[in-house]
């Protein structure tokens, strides 16, 4: 009947039939949760299939195509404006055509401050949010995927997919810094010398690092992600956080209230560089990321649980 | 009320959202106000944190200007009182150059920490008359007995003994020296903590590090300490005129870096202020400096200081009566007599008094049998004064000697290791605690010294005519501003070609951890034919660390200086010991040692006349002492272990006391689990009064299709949402097949919902969408019936376009499939219809009504009459929230009492029927009389106008449902 509509959209009167012959044929078991037999709470929204949800997003392949692509930026930046002639000395930036490992070191430098914490936020700011946004959320919720589940299934893809965008970007400056600049001996601007293994291990250290000290943006993103249903808000307002901490950290009359600043250790990874390794910095940021991140995340997870769905 | 009852419904609705949507909003602000709040409390806690209040009393003390004089010279002095006394004193003298207001913050701390501190101007410094005669045993060390006499006279201060006070003694550099005299003569001194202090003067400004005896190498750091010496000239100087200006020249001004201390912005400010006003007198020295006699040329020396300084400075060589004068001015002499306990403090940034002198007091002092405890800092005269922790460990080590508080401080040896560029930019520091400083005697150990072979064969070194020009180690003096960035410091140091001879180590296998002074055995030699000067061969040694790339650091930028006094001019070779300037510093593995001989030193009084020598190895191999010990706890940030174990513990709780929480949520009604839905008393407010829903209840039974009916807000989505879990009511429950429905209830998995509007990834396909919500239901994919509701929806080939290409309509065909899938035993639709075209309508209603007969129940909301009496079995009407009617729907229908009358003649039927008793509101409608039988049995009406000979055509309840809905809700509204 509506064929000519030019949709093609309509329902079989046969259709009907099947469905409830199908209907009838199946005599519903139920477990004694009160579930219908086949569902289980534990089974719901396996990390699987909210990564395929995820990574089918056209905005996820493009941050994780940026990652792979930045690396090559740099070289390319690097070779047009090739007018260092003194490779051994010098900042991160001047030392980044030392080695492979320096220019691994050069991109997580020159990303730590604004890339990366905004890729976080992107994946935890906009996790529920955009569910939200999309009205997907309560379908979720009704089929029904415990609340807390949901959180921290989402909790941990997005965990996952920061990971993976965390270790893509030094893994492809690795490759790409080792196919250019050689996977000679990493040089700190001390011009202490360190081999090339020993560099490897002190850049997947750094990214450790690093991914635990984002954590703390993201329980903000993700807290932010549970109070609103604008995705954008979410996102934007984590990173508006992590620049405002940076801002108030270079404000140096604060004093030692900037340690307070979830942001004042986000370059300890350096200390990685050294041959003497000081770890005190690094577990002072990473006490300092987790402490905030367990705030936010518990505040997320509290807010989410008692939240009325509206969207 | 009645303006509310009149107002449109749909903006109400809106209100509702965007009342509940403004709740989310409230967290960003109060988000702010909480981390407002924290920063409060952080500042308030750290203000209320205040020490214990000091107060202070100044007093100029009169004491002989030297032995037998009747003169006197006025010291002034300020006393600080701790809050409680009497209390153990502490006896602090200042720097060289200083004054007592140069040592006001240390005294304060100390008094915060229960002592009485007695600070003064020595003589000849700050308001205090007098001259300065270098820690004279007959002028300063006097003055300062003078001072504990007084003090034994304040009934703030504890004493011992009737004019014994109990005593501790403690300063920096001149302080440090006075107080090792002070207590080498006078026995009332409880314990001593000198800090950056020397042993010999004589050695500490014409040092020579190499000897043809043998040395002891049993202690870390032996100094040579040879006679002979070559003039320290760039440091004697500035001693020299600070004394002159008053400047606190000699002071290195800043502090110290500590371990675990990662304040850069305090580097940076130090850095600064050591730049920029490096100087700067204060105003107790600046402003009446000529409170004494000022002796010309001499300054505030005394007489016979100022001649030696004189001779020295202008001859580079020392006179045997300046010797004399310089030991009598040094703890050297005394340190025989000390038998208190002490704590030695020494730099090793230290150009001006090295880590030798603090050897030689701890050698002496322990020879007495006295209690001495030997700590080296990363600071010293080119590097920092002590850092609060360290300034705490020596409060400590007072409090433990003076009053008996805290643990005992013991007599390990500790010192600082500095380590590479750090994330602050501050370098990196640990410390190493020992058990005890080895090689002392009474003690246990001895210094293990590792040989490093080195080579090199013989080379010729040059000494410029003049001296000049010369090479540089360390810029005395400056070295504060620069010695903040280490890698700075330690490379500014220069050889210069044809000077220098290298003799170079190969690299280090393993990390070596240099601690203290290295010695070396060197073949001096003059080039036959050349003039070998008179006063020997001026020779300068340095080890450096020298990384696989050849940068070299020069560790504590500090240089041996050497003179072979009898050098044979016919080339014959003087072997000698060379101790190296003492040191901490890690040498990595591919590093080398370096060692480097030169002719020159900028800081150094250099050889005049030009000259050549020929240098090689005596034996190959560098003794470098290492001392064992392990990393103190301090450099192990246990807080932030701690803190992150805390965290962990707090989330690992929350997880557990949320789990058991849901654990107990689940609530069951056994008699019940046959009744799709019961809700009993449901209510839903807001904050600030607007009810959604109030106090409804109703049951939907198997094999139903309910319909919920009302106008737009009316409060059937709220109720739907409750439903799902999605909303929490507020009182009242909703059960689903007996079980309690919640977030996240088990229960619903046995319903499909569709509520308020599709909800699909806007980037997926729609099979796309159905086949990733299944997966999220964990459920197995052979429940799913995918191919029946893919029929129902009819989407056609659309299903695998994205679905943000779809029309509404297809959305909502698309939704309502997904409700289905799994066939649920009941199945929830909101307003399923909106947005079909007719023929769609038709077809939704005989899927609900089949889908009901085939075993399930459906509930479908509506806002249209119509829609409900042609779909469903049941239907509950509802208005502003309150359930208006339930029941069948024939008998809502129907049971507002109208009848409606086809007959032949109207007019006259309805004055007939408004003849009847109750019946009212009879209107006429073409061939149709309509009336309100209000309990009159539609029979009797008839009956009526049967025998009024009115032809009835047709006679029923009136089916104008769109009336009785009204009227339903009107009378709801009425009835409020």
């Amino acid at each position: 009947m509506s064929q000519g509509n030019g949709h093609g959209v309509h329902t079989d009167p046969a259709a009907i039939s099947d469905l409830t012959d199908a209907a009838a044929a199946e005599h519903p078991q139920v477990a004694p949760d009160g579930s219908k037999v086949g569902y289980r709470a534990g089974r719901t929204l396996p990390i699987r299939v909210e990564l395929v949800r995820q990574l089918r997003r056209r905005r996820t392949q493009l941050v994780l195509g940026f990652l792979v692509l930045l690396p090559f930026i740099l070289v390319v930046s690097f070779e047009i404006g090739q007018s260092q002639p003194n490779r051994r000395t010098g900042g991160f930036v001047d030392l980044a055509t030392a080695s492979g490992i320096n220019f691994v070191v050069l991109t997580l430098f020159v990303s730590g401050s604004f890339l990366l914490p905004m890729i976080v936020a992107l994946f935890f700011g906009d996790t529920i949010a955009s569910e939200a946004s999309w009205s997907s959320l309560k379908y979720l919720l009704a089929a029904p995927i415990p609340r807390h589940r949901l959180l921290r299934r989402k909790t941990v893809a997005s965990g996952l997919l920061s990971l993976f965008a965390l270790v893509l970007l030094p893994a492809v400056a690795l490759a790409v810094g080792v196919l250019w600049y050689g996977a000679g001996e990493v040089v700190s601007p001390t011009g202490e010398a360190a081999s090339f293994a020993s560099g490897v291990t002190g850049v997947a250290l750094a990214v450790g690092y690093i991914s635990i000290h984002l954590f703390w943006l993201a329980g903000l993103a993700l807290f932010l992600s549970v109070s609103t249903d604008a995705p954008l808000g979410a996102v934007g307002g984590a990173v508006l956080a992590s620049i405002l901490s940076q801002i108030l950290d270079q404000i140096t009359a604060l004093g030692d209230l900037r340690e307070y600043l979830p942001t004042h250790y986000a370059l300890a990874w350096v200390d990685l560089l050294s041959t003497e390794i000081d770890w005190s910095q690094m577990a002072t940021g990473a006490f300092s990321a987790l402490a905030y991140g367990a705030f936010f995340t518990l505040l997320a997870a509290r807010k989410f649980a008692r939240k009325d769905i509206t969207s | 009320m009645l303006t509310a009852g009149s107002q449109p419904d749909k903006p109400r609705v809106i209100r509702v959202a965007s009342f509940s949507r403004s709740r989310g909003r409230w967290s960003l602000p109060a988000l702010i106000v909480l981390v407002a709040l924290v920063g409060g409390a952080v500042i308030w806690l750290r203000q209320g944190d205040d020490p214990p209040p000091v107060s202070t009393r100044d007093a100029v003390i009169d004491v002989p200007e030297g032995p037998g004089s009747d003169r006197t010279v006025q010291i002034d002095t300020t006393l600080y009182l701790p809050e409680r006394t009497p209390a153990p004193a502490v006896l602090l003298p200042h720097g060289f150059g200083g004054s007592k207001a140069s040592v006001s913050a240390q005294a304060t701390e100390l008094a915060q920490r229960g002592f009485v501190v007695l600070t003064y101007s020595a003589r000849g410094f700050g308001r205090s008359t007098g001259q300065i005669a270098l820690n004279s045993v007959d002028h300063e060390v006097r003055d300062a007995q003078k001072l504990l006499d007084w003090l034994a006279t304040r009934e703030e201060v504890r004493t011992d003994a009737p004019g014994d006070p109990r005593v501790g003694v403690t300063g920096g550099s001149y302080g440090g020296a006075l107080a090792l005299s002070l207590a080498g003569v006078d026995q009332r001194v409880d314990t001593i903590a000198p800090v950056i202090t020397y042993n010999d003067l004589s050695q500490a400004l014409l040092p020579n590090a190499a000897t043809t005896a043998t040395v002891d190498g049993t202690t870390p750091s032996p100094g040579a300490f040879a006679s002979d010496g070559v003039f320290k000239r760039s440091w004697a100087g500035i001693f020299f005129s600070a004394g002159l200006s008053g400047g606190d020249a000699a002071s290195p001004g800043q502090e110290a870096p500590e371990p675990g201390q990662d304040d850069d912005a305090q580097a940076l400010d130090n850095a600064a202020a050591a730049a920029t006003a490096p100087r700067q007198p204060g105003g107790d020295q600046g402003g009446d400096r000529p409170a004494g006699p000022v002796n010309g040329a001499c300054g505030r020396f005394q007489a016979d200081v100022c001649a030696a300084y004189t001779e020295v400075a202008t001859t580079g060589k020392a006179s045997e009566r300046t010797l004399a004068l310089l030991r009598r001015s040094s703890p050297s002499e005394l340190t025989s007599r000390i038998t208190q306990p002490t704590l030695l403090v020494q730099g090793e940034q230290d150009t001006l008094f090295g880590l030798d002198q603090a050897d030689a007091n701890a050698r002496q002092i322990a020879a007495n049998g006295a209690k001495v405890k030997v700590i080296w800092y990363a600071g010293g005269h080119d590097g920092g004064t002590p850092g609060p922790e360290l300034r705490g460990q020596i409060a400590d080590w007072l409090a433990f000697h003076l009053d008996n508080r805290g643990a005992d401080p013991g007599t390990g040896f500790e010192y600082s290791v500095t380590g590479a560029f750090r994330s602050s930019g501050a370098p990196s520091l640990r410390t190493v605690v020992a058990p005890g400083y080895p090689g002392l005697p009474g003690g246990s150990t001895t210094t293990e010294r590792r040989d490093v072979a080195l080579s090199g064969r013989e080379q010729v070194v040059v000494n410029p005519a003049g001296g000049n020009p010369a090479a540089v180690s360390s810029l005395p003096g400056l070295g504060a501003a620069l010695s903040r960035s280490s890698s700075l410091a330690s490379r500014l140091s220069l050889d210069l070609p044809g000077q220098s001879a290298v003799f170079s180590s190969e690299a280090m296998t393993s990390q070596l951890l240099l601690s203290g002074s290295s010695t070396v055995r060197l073949r001096v030699a003059a080039v036959p034919g050349q003039p070998v000067p008179a006063d020997g061969a001026v020779l300068f040694v340095k080890l450096y660390d020298a990384d696989s790339n050849g940068v070299r650091t020069l560790p504590g930028s500090a240089v041996a200086p050497v003179r072979v006094a009898d050098l044979p001019a016919d080339g014959t070779p003087v072997e000698v010991t060379v101790t190296l300037p003492g040191a901490v510093r890690p040498v990595e593995s591919d590093h080398r040692l370096e060692l480097v001989v030169s002719t020159t030193d900028q800081a150094y009084a250099n050889a005049q006349e030009p000259a050549a020598y020929r240098i090689s190895l005596a034996s190959p191999e560098l003794r470098v002492p290492v001392v064992g010990g392990v990393n103190s706890t301090s450099g192990v940030p246990t807080g932030a272990l701690w803190g992150i174990a805390v965290v962990l513990a707090v989330c690992a709780a929350a997880a557990v006391i949320g789990w058991f929480r849901r654990r107990l949520n689940a609530d069951v009604d056994p008699e019940l689990t046959g009744v799709p839905l019961v809700i009993k008393g449901l209510t839903k407010s807001y904050p600030g009064g607007l009810t959604a829903v109030k106090d409804l209840s109703f049951t939907v039974g198997h094999g139903q299709v309910l319909g919920l009916l009302g106008p737009n807000g009316a409060g059937k989505t709220t109720t739907l949402r409750m439903l799902m879990g999605l909303i929490q009511p507020t009182e009242g429950e909703i059960r689903v097949f007996g079980h309690r429905v919640g977030p996240g209830a088990p229960v619903l998995s046995r319903i499909g919902s569709f509520v308020e509007g599709s909800g699909f990834l806007p980037h997926l396909s729609g099979i796309a969408n159905l086949h990733l919500y299944w997966a999220a239901t964990g459920r197995p994919v052979e429940q799913a019936h995918f191919d029946e509701a893919l029929e129902i929806a009819g989407l056609g080939d659309a299903v695998h376009r994205k679905v943000r290409t779809y029309s509404q309509g297809m959305r909502q065909r698309l939704a309502i499939a997904q409700a289905m899938l799994g066939l649920p035993d009941l199945l929830v639709l909101d307003e399923p219809t909106n947005g079909l075209d007719p023929p769609q309508i038709h077809q939704m209603r005989e899927v609900l009504r089949r889908y009901a007969a085939a075993g399930r129940t459906v509930l479908v909301s509506s806002h249209l009459l119509a829609e409900v009496e042609q779909t469903c079995s049941h239907v509950v009407v509802m208005h502003k929230g309150t359930l208006v009617a339930a029941g069948e729907v024939e008998e809502i229908a129907t049971g507002g009492g109208e009848a409606s009358f086809r007959v032949d003649r109207p007019e006259e039927a309805a004055s007939v029927l408004r003849g009847l008793s109750g019946v009212h509101n009879v209107h006429v409608d073409g061939e149709q009389v309509h009336a309100s039988l209000n309990g009159t049995p539609r029979a009797e009406a008839l009956q009526a106008l049967v025998s009024a000979g009115v032809a009835v055509d047709q006679a029923g309840p009136r089916r104008r449902l769109e009336d009785a809905f009204l009227e339903l809700v009107g009378d709801a509204g009425g009835s409020r």
